[in-house]
């Protein structure tokens, strides 16, 4: 190392690596991961989420999980929460469907709709 | 990039490793294992959160998540409750009185008037990762003075500041780095001292253990400053793991090129050492542990020649405490006048204090100078533990002295305390309830300054070993008229006369105690009595016979038979072969044994016919 330039590549490098701990997140993707949310394949729809994160390596992007949340009927629910736009809440979601909103939500920011099962909070 | 969800933070600094978190952690393992969880939880190690009290603790991320008290069994519901199915386990979070839960650590009281400078990293970074403290701007400020600022830039910002040592003394820390800067010799010295020694201080420990990597760069910023090329961490043998990871954090320094030569294609060059001292409180003081970095024994030496003149091997020196060190890199990188912003006008920034003794919330905290005493106790503190009432607090260790109700306003900062008697002193704090006895608590520091005394000087040798034979004849109910005076005495030469800081200050406890807890001495001395029930011969045990059952277990447990009765009769003690384990009262069924002030009548009877019988074989 001889420059702060080079730190500041060390760093930013660490910052990612740290980013769980309150750094710079554009999107929460919550996972309902309630009994009914796991029996409908939850944990593999935020397995699908994590890889797609990790491959497009999608650095602002946040996957946590949260209790059953009553849509039974339509899991396996997903929140996505995005700083100023009303919540987007996903259901009956597949792997299938997780890599497609990652590209088209995630990544070029248009909601797809046809998978959509409420919005605001 | 990794697919990792969680951070789970577990807090592995001393005390919760004592309480179990490196078990928690092996368990941890095991389970995410066994769930096939390992990809996406992190687990990390971190230095002290503060609560100790609570430990061991642990932070989950991203939510931040608190739990406390946690034990290996609590780990698989943690695992498939949190982490699983995302419902945090409520009844491991902080709850007070009202039942209120804390979920999070923002939300923790213990928290909320804290403000952590030093101890920023301290409970959120893995210590043993470099890249952990570069994330958090670490080296930023070295790298930062290194190519913009001349030395006299970098003493001038720290002028500004109003930074002072953290160690106790308090002395301005620009004008250490100045004189040894504006000294022209060819070899330079820096110096760490992390010889933390009071009893119940453990803030350089935390600090070092925690985030070496802070200590390590805001040491680089002095040596530059003042052009020294080499520096000695003097860190006490009974601190393995602070030595361990300062070790580390030097290794993983010089690996990265942020130590060796020409750092940040500067022309400053900068190599340290790690020295362990052999755990003798003299050698805290900067003399005495110049010498034992020689190899010479732990002495101090008398000033002056300061050793900002003739320090280590006869060159200029900067011995500067462990928490100075870890404010140094803040203050580079958010300015002087954000760190003089905070404080009193004479003391600025945050101080560490160890708060420890009879409240609820024992443990590390950071405060803005110049809080009082009923926030740090009260409010950070939490308040007295099982209900009992403030008595007294002890300030900076067996050097300090200690303050009581009416104090309680006092804004902490170095000028303030010095005016009533006490000490900021390195930052240990020992809360004390209406159960403590002051002349014991003013005997147990003096039996600690006799201890650790090294004997140069025979003020501190043999004064303060005067002095704790007449606090041993008080306490043990020998005591006579004229010993307050004698004490007072005693303490008020050894101040003026001892060589170092130890004997100078080593009276203070007792000095204190007789200014503010004087009716406590007297009535040790006259009445021959202990109101708090502490000392063993000032106080004795009593059978309530209305209440005794006689059921004789009393007498059974007793190892030396002393206590005697029957069914009808009940039992009594028979107090002159007594030794006071107190043995009876903890297997009294109806609690009809207690504790009661004074020395038995018989007892003091029997004392009394020795004294004369004595006096006669005298004539």
């Amino acid at each position: 190392m001889k420059t702060l330039a080079d730190l500041k590549k060390i760093r930013e490098k660490a910052q990612e690596e740290m980013k769980l701990r309150g750094g710079n997140v554009r999107i929460k993707i919550v996972v309902g991961m309630g009994t009914s949310g796991i029996a409908m394949g939850a944990r593999e729809v935020m397995k699908t989420f994590l890889e797609e994160i990790s491959n497009r390596n999608l650095t602002d992007v946040l996957v946590t999980q949260t209790g059953e949340k009553g849509l039974s009927s339509m899991e396996p629910v997903v929140d996505l929460i995005e700083d100023g736009k009303p919540k987007v809440t996903y259901g009956n979601m597949t792997s299938d469907k997780v890599k497609k909103v990652v590209v088209e939500h995630i990544v070029n920011g248009r909601v797809v709709s046809d998978y959509v099962v409420a919005t605001g909070n | 990039m990794s697919l990792k969800r969680i951070d789970l933070l577990i807090c592995c600094g001393s005390g919760c490793v004592s309480s179990g978190a490196l078990k928690i952690k092996e368990r941890f393992h095991e389970v995410l294992q066994e769930k096939g969880l390992v990809n996406e939880i992190n687990i990390i190690e971190t230095g002290c959160m503060g609560p100790c009290d609570y430990g061991p603790v642990m932070v989950i991320y991203p939510e931040g998540i608190f739990y406390k008290k946690v034990t290996p069994e609590d780990v698989e519901e943690i695992v498939s409750d949190h982490f699983i199915k995302g419902r945090p386990v409520a009844r491991l979070m902080l709850q007070d009185e009202e039942e209120k839960t804390f979920s999070t650590q923002k939300e923790v009281p213990f928290y909320q008037k804290q403000v952590k400078v030093a101890l920023a990293n301290c409970g959120y970074i893995d210590p043993e990762s470099i890249d952990e403290y570069i994330a958090t701007g670490g080296y930023e400020a070295l790298g930062t003075v290194l190519t913009t600022m001349s030395p006299q830039d970098a003493i001038e910002v720290i002028k500004k500041s109003g930074l002072r040592g953290r160690g106790g003394g308090g002395f301005p820390t620009y004008l250490k780095w100045q004189m040894v800067h504006d000294n022209q010799a060819e070899e330079k010295y820096i110096i760490c001292n992390g010889d933390e020694g009071d009893p119940g201080a453990f803030m350089d420990r935390s600090l070092l253990e925690g985030d070496p990597h802070r200590i390590l760069e805001g040491m680089m910023i002095s040596a530059f400053a003042m052009g020294a090329t080499s520096g000695f961490f003097y860190i006490r043998a009974e601190y393995p793991l602070a030595i361990k990871r300062i070790k580390h954090a030097i290794a993983q320094a010089k690996e990265l090129g942020l130590m060796g030569r020409s750092i940040f294609g500067s022309k400053f060059s900068f190599d340290a050492e790690v020295r362990t001292g052999a755990g003798a409180f003299v050698c805290g003081e900067e003399t005495a542990l110049i010498n034992s970095i020689e190899g010479q024994r732990g002495n101090p030496t008398p000033k002056p020649p300061y050793p900002a003149v003739q320090g280590l091997w006869g060159k200029p020196t900067v011995v500067n405490n462990v928490e100075t060190y870890g404010n140094i890199p803040t203050i580079f990188l958010k300015g002087a006048d954000w760190f003089a912003s905070m404080g009193t006008e004479t003391s600025k920034g945050t101080k560490v204090f160890a708060l420890t003794g009879d409240i609820r919330n024992t443990g590390l905290v950071e405060v803005p100078m110049g809080i009082t005493l009923r926030e740090m106790i009260f409010d950070v503190g939490g308040g007295m533990s099982g209900g009992h009432k403030f008595k007294a607090v002890q300030l900076g260790g067996p050097s300090g002295g200690c303050l009581t109700t009416q104090h309680l306003d006092v804004p902490v900062d170095y000028e303030s305390l010095k005016e009533r008697g006490a000490m900021m002193g390195s930052g240990g704090v020992i809360v004390m309830n209406d159960e403590k006895c002051m002349v014991n608590v003013a005997k147990f520091f003096m039996d600690f300054c006799v201890d650790e005394s090294c004997g140069k000087c025979s003020p501190c040798r043999i004064g303060l070993k005067q002095m704790l034979d007449i606090l041993t004849r008080i306490d043990s109910g020998y005591g006579k008229e004229g010993d307050i005076e004698e004490l007072q005495r005693l303490g008020e030469a050894i101040s003026k006369l001892s060589l170092c800081g130890l004997g100078q200050s080593a009276p203070n406890p007792v000095l204190s105690t007789i200014r503010f807890f004087r009716e406590e001495y007297e009535s040790h001395i006259r009445d021959k009595s202990c109101a708090t029930k502490v000392c063993l011969d000032l106080m004795h045990f009593h059978i309530d016979k209305n209440r005794c059952i006689g059921c004789s277990l009393c007498a059974k447990k007793c190892p030396v038979s002393c206590i005697s009765g029957s069914r009808d009769e009940k039992y009594t003690i028979n107090q002159l072969p007594c030794v006071k384990c107190g043995n009876c009262m903890d297997v009294c069924p109806v609690k009809a044994v207690t504790k009661v002030p004074g020395m038995h009548p018989e007892v003091a009877a029997k004392r009394l016919a020795e004294t004369k019988l004595s006096h006669n074989y005298d004539e």
